[in-house]
């Protein structure tokens, strides 16, 4: 079966079907030169704390068209490059993947940036939380305030991912 | 009217559910539901200014009109990845 671009969902993270999923739905006639994945992993620290295990929750449809829209600014950046992207939700341990991305382009170079961009994009406007639950109580992270319109949150993703 | 408000995050933990029915006056805005629900549940008010919302699965601005049957979501500031 082969995986959609773009998921959200309780099941550990296919790398491999994610990619394969890619591959069919860019039809690369050999005209693609660089893969680049990236997997986020759950880490055993943050600020200070001991994380025990995170929770995740989506609001799943329109997290699924923020992934959507995401796609649609790297084919405006970076038009050799295409993107699929899945997000795992639920209680993640330590070591698990939370999300995979896999760009495929001509050349690394678009790759490797358009695979940075969609990550800082990711962690600005998809409608996904997690909870930390760390060694002493819980708290639900709380980053960006989630607006796909804002140019200039917009721009420094891009910066990053060029830099 | 009356419109499906979903909840996310801390937000749903302050309100005690994920999804509440609510009756708006015809011409109301998301904002408007936003106070209402703010009046309900004080400890909603101190994300005035980092919330976002969404109308039926889309980003929809505060000013937005509201429909019957809509559903409106509250999202505080995001952290996936």
């Amino acid at each position: 079966m082969v995986l959609p671009l773009f998921a959200i969902g309780s099941a550990p993270l296919e790398v491999d079907g994610v990619a394969a999923a890619l591959a069919q739905a860019a039809g690369d006639a050999g005209s693609d030169g660089a893969v680049v994945t990236f997997l986020g992993l759950v880490r055993n620290h943050n600020v200070g704390r001991r994380v025990r295990y995170l929770e995740y929750e989506a609001y799943e449809p329109l997290a699924v068209k923020a992934f959507e829209r995401i796609a649609a600014e790297i084919g405006d950046r970076w038009p050799s490059a295409r993107i699929a992207l899945h997000h795992r939700i639920g209680r993640l341990e330590v070591g698990e993947a939370s999300i995979a991305i896999v760009v495929r382009s001509a050349h690394r170079g678009d790759a490797y940036a358009a695979c940075r961009y969609a990550i800082e994009r990711v962690k600005q406007i998809a409608p996904i939380w997690k909870r930390e639950f760390f060694d002493g109580g819980d708290v639900w992270i709380e980053g960006a305030t989630a607006n796909p319109d804002d140019e200039r949150a917009r721009a420094e993703a891009e910066r990053v991912a060029c830099a | 009217m009356r419109v499906t408000v979903r909840l996310f995050a801390r937000l749903r933990d302050i309100a005690g559910s994920s999804e509440l029915s609510r009756d708006l006056t015809a011409g109301a805005t998301i904002g408007d539901l936003w106070r209402q629900l703010a009046r309900e549940f004080p400890e909603l008010a101190g994300y005035e200014r980092s919330i976002s919302s969404a109308v039926n699965a889309d980003y929809a601005r505060m000013d937005r009109v509201v429909a019957d049957g809509d559903e409106v979501a509250f999202l505080p500031p995001v952290s996936g990845g």
